[in-house]
């Protein structure tokens, strides 16, 4: 078995006087799209913060590609492959939508073939090309702060609840976009809710509760076994009401 | 795909809407001020005159608010790289005596040119030890930044009297720079109009920067989002420090404009007219460039216009147009989104 | 005696109950050191007209009470409330004028001098609440902003408007009789001293002060204080705990600049004499914050010590930069940086330092040593 593209072992982080992660463990391998569930507040979006180095890990460790960036800075994880899309989807609203991209793609313009296919993936941005990407909707906000994650060819991409907030039509083009990007064979640490776009999308699994990992996995497993899906997602749903 | 579903009618208007209200400020303050000063020659003079002050406020305010608006630091020190920028005149007009007193505008504007230069090499590299020593350990505390800040001003006030003595120091005009243009009964002071095309030139040097740029478009980005900048793989620290750098060179560019109109040096001449400074970046919105430009001008027309109709008022007219500006828009004219 | 609704924020140390608690509120200088200092302050300010003769030690006491004052009540905002203020020296001239204006207009009474303070007390409140509601509203930076803003051209107000404040030169006045060096309360000498109105002046400066400092402390030990400093220390979590931080902020605001109105009333008082430079000045408002800073943000205190320091310091520690000036004369750049005229520069790099190393000042070094030592 290669050794996964990503590999966390026992991280805890603490925010201030709150201790999130209580030894976080699991991996991402290459070429293959993990979703990490749980319910709110598990410490799905700290994992991602933390891998990202926007916050920092207390202990434990976080390789990736065999290299140890626990202690990195953000902007050297970032250049060490792996893109971000927080939940919040950090979009520039000032800029437009092209400038959003040209800041993305740090190594210079875009070529074209890329861009084609990156506009292939969400078409609204180019209809909205040289236009403030605050005058976007929700929902493309969202594929623009995907597009902007693949402006350049990355190693990993971390994305955080995608879905979140989408009307049901967008919804499918996102899990779309997602099919096409696991085609074109990226490796993807998805954040989730929607356990039906969880459930077509992830290659394997990884269930988060109250900052500890309760289960990891291939995804079919999940999908195929009621009754642990009624364990791990009841749990959560019961956590959650 | 689609965007059809989408609940919001935003996608389908996407159209800017300019925030032209606060632009139209000033074209309609300086019409309406024309009535009630009845001769236009006056009405002329008295714009120009306010133009040239208000760019001169620009230049020494544009830093601060750059500084702000990306790096969320307020400094309250930033007075004095205008002292030092207006100091630092004297490096050459000391061995360039000569070329002040030629009667040639190629000389004369070649040494303004060279006082500039100074000026914002000075300041630049005092700006990156003072971003550096006293800046940087206080990220994120406001309170700390204004009280530092504020020490800082106070100590390199003090060196500049220990360097060059705690008396004012006059400073002449190049030659040809001094006294005014005559059309008919519109007077033109010759420095105040170069003072509008230095700070015209800047200005537009700043939006094409910010505006057609990675870096201007790394600060826009920055000042919005500082965090997102840094997951995109940029260094935000370096940005820091190299904004903080602009920012001061630009006091001190200031500064060296301020120091020929009042053609007197003091240490404490930043301090004083950062009161003027903090209204303008108030009016145009924390962070602004465009707005701290606006706000500038804005302040300088009503000072003239109100000090030609009714001297006595000048003197509170800033602080009843910032009152003004933030009774309409508490933010100021261009509210800075953040974060 | 002290109401405080917040018992995880009482001090244990804090007994209820005594004479003393009463009078300090219960927030007692916890250090032995410094309760000692604090005492011998207070001992020799009550005794100067006994215990030094001529003007200039009566002079710089008096000049100390007023400090204290000033300094106290710019700490309430500044430590308290956290909150930077540019403003507090417009407060402290516009009580030094309404008494200047009211005896040099109305004639030298104990009315002029009421109605004086009076009018003073309510304009200061005034500017006061319409700058915090103005910009506290906003953003706490622009608090800062505005008052150095509005201070400067009230400042320049001052200046212009001479046919009311005398102008640059200021005002000089008559006080009332009982103030006036004539006035003889006792037909004999006290403990070997003669008291006149210069004396009885002296101890309502002494008194007023004493009082006003106490009502201070007696503030920021109250559940408004424990308020405020909730404000500082999370304005977002105050504010989500049902705290309106804006009305807190402009309340301490509104006391502090009542305070200082008072402290200018007093240095008016014994003056004789109000104008600019005594205070309105900048370099005052520099000087306030420096006080605050080095004597210790949010202890109070550290405006008794840093005050009688700085007095002390400007009246006779220049004296003797200037001898050391003149003695180093012919060695380069080092007279120049010990010219009395430099003693800013130390004082602004002291003041730099004790931000980053010594947020508690004089008065939190004191009180740490205690505790490590116990």
């Amino acid at each position: 078995m290669p050794e996964p593209l990503l590999q966390l072992e026992g991280v805890q982080t603490h925010i201030g006087p709150y201790h999130i992660l209580h030894g976080v463990d699991f991996d991402v391998p290459a070429g293959s799209l993990t979703m990490l569930l749980g319910r709110n507040g598990a410490g799905k979006s700290t994992t991602l913060r933390t891998i990202m180095g926007l916050w920092q890990a207390s202990s434990g460790r976080i390789r990736f590609d065999g290299r140890d960036i626990t202690a990195s800075a953000t902007p050297d994880i970032a250049r060490a492959g792996i893109a971000y899309v927080p939940e919040a989807m950090g979009i520039f609203t000032d800029l437009t939508v092209r400038e959003n991209i040209v800041l993305a793609a740090r190594s210079g313009p875009v070529d074209s073939a890329r861009l084609d296919w990156m506009l292939g993936l969400f078409p609204a941005l180019r209809r909205f090309w040289n236009l403030p990407a605050g005058n976007l909707s929700g929902g493309q906000k969202q594929m623009l702060a995907i597009a902007r994650a693949i402006a350049e060819p990355r190693r990993l991409l971390l994305v955080d609840e995608p879905t979140k907030g989408l009307a049901p039509v967008m919804v499918r083009s996102m899990i779309e976009a997602f099919k096409a990007l696991k085609a074109a064979g990226e490796t993807i640490l998805l954040v989730e809710q929607n356990f039906y776009a969880a459930s077509v999308l992830g290659d394997g699994v990884v269930v988060m509760d109250d900052g500890r990992i309760v289960h990891s996995g291939p995804m079919s497993d999940l999908v195929t076994d009621q009754s642990l899906q009624q364990r791990l997602l009841g749990l959560s749903l019961d956590a959650h009401q | 795909m689609t965007d059809m579903a989408e609940p919001s009618s935003v996608s389908e208007l996407p159209i800017t809407r300019t925030d032209w209200l606060p632009l139209a400020l000033v074209p309609a303050l300086a019409l309406l001020a024309l009535p009630f000063i009845g001769s236009p020659s006056s009405w002329v003079t008295l714009t120009v005159a306010g133009l040239a002050m208000g760019m001169m406020i620009f230049l020494m305010a544009s830093g601060l608010t750059l500084v702000f608006g990306l790096m969320d630091i307020i400094n309250f020190g930033h007075g004095v790289f205008i002292s030092l920028g207006a100091y630092a005149t004297l490096l050459v007009l000391g061995p360039l005596a000569a070329w002040g007193q030629a009667d040639s505008v190629a000389l004369n504007l070649t040494l303004l040119g060279l006082c500039i230069v100074a000026a914002m090499a000075v300041t630049g590299i005092v700006g990156a030890v003072f971003e550096r020593v006293i800046v940087r350990p206080v990220y994120g505390s406001h309170l700390k930044q204004i009280l530092v800040t504020m020490g800082g001003l106070i100590v390199a006030e003090q060196a500049i009297h220990a360097i060059w003595g705690a008396s004012p120091i006059p400073i002449q005009l190049p030659e040809t720079l001094r006294g005014a243009f005559v059309l008919g009964d519109i007077v033109m002071e010759r420095f105040r109009v170069v003072a509008v095309g230095i700070g015209l030139l800047v200005f537009i040097a700043m939006q094409l920067v910010l505006n057609r740029t990675r870096l201007g478009l790394l600060i826009r980005a920055g000042v919005e989002n500082p965090e997102m900048v840094e997951a995109l793989g940029y260094r935000i620290r370096r940005l820091f420090v190299s904004v903080f750098v602009a920012g001061s060179a630009l006091a001190g560019l200031g500064g060296v404009m301020w120091a020929f109109y009042r053609q007197t040096l003091t240490a404490s001449m930043g301090m004083e007219v950062m009161v003027l400074v903090f209204i303008v970046i108030i009016i145009g919105g924390l962070g602004s460039v465009g707005g701290c430009f606006v706000g500038s001008i804005l302040v300088a027309l009503v000072a003239n216009y109100v000090g030609f109709l009714a001297p006595k008022l000048a003197l509170i007219s800033n602080i009843l147009v910032m009152a003004l500006v933030l009774i309409w828009r508490p933010q100021g004219l261009f509210p800075v989104a953040r974060r | 005696m002290t109401a405080t609704s917040i018992p995880a924020l009482f001090d244990e140390t804090r007994v209820r109950g005594g004479f003393l608690q009463g009078l300090l509120s219960s927030d007692l200088p916890r250090s032995r050191v410094l309760s000692f200092i604090l005492l011998a302050i207070l001992a020799i300010l009550a005794a100067t007209p006994f215990l030094f003769s001529g003007s200039q030690p009566l002079s710089t006491a008096a000049k100390i009470c007023v400090f204290i004052v000033l300094v106290a009540s710019y700490d309430l905002l500044l430590g308290y409330s956290g909150i930077v203020s540019f403003a507090h020296t417009m407060f402290f001239g516009i009580g030094g004028y309404g008494v200047a204006i009211a005896l040099e207009r109305l004639g030298a009474s104990w009315t002029s001098v009421a109605v004086g303070l009076a009018a003073a007390l309510v304009l200061s409140a005034l500017l006061a609440a319409a700058i915090g509601l103005l910009s506290l509203r906003v953003r706490a930076i622009f608090f800062s902003m505005i008052t150095l803003a509005v201070a400067s051209a009230v400042a320049v107000l001052a200046s212009q408007l001479s046919e009311i404040t005398g102008g640059e030169d200021g005002l000089s006045f008559q006080l009332p009789f009982e103030l006036r060096p004539a006035f003889r309360p006792l037909s004999e000498p006290l403990f070997g001293v003669t008291v006149n109105g210069r004396v009885v002046a002296y101890y309502l400066v002494f008194f007023v002060a004493l009082g006003v400092f106490l009502l201070l402390l007696r503030l920021v030990n109250s559940p408004f204080g424990r308020v405020l400093q909730a404000i500082r220390e999370n304005e977002f979590r105050a504010e989500a705990l049902g705290y309106r931080v804006v009305a807190y902020r402009t309340a301490a605001s509104v006391i502090s600049a009542l305070a200082a109105a008072v402290a200018g009333a007093l240095i008016a008082l014994w003056l004789r004499y109000n104008g600019p430079d005594t205070t309105l000045s900048f370099s005052i408002m520099i000087d306030i914050l420096l006080m605050v800073v080095i004597g210790g943000m949010g202890t109070m205190y550290g405006a008794v010590i840093s005050a009688t320091l700085f007095v002390l310091a400007q009246s006779y520690l220049q004296v003797l930069m200037e001898a050391g000036s003149t003695a180093l004369s012919g060695v380069p750049i080092l007279p120049n940086l010990i010219h009395p005229d430099r003693w800013l520069l130390w004082l602004g790099a002291l003041f730099i330092i004790s931000v980053y190393a010594f947020p508690g000042g004089i008065v939190g070094r004191l009180r740490q040593g205690r505790s490590s030592r116990a």
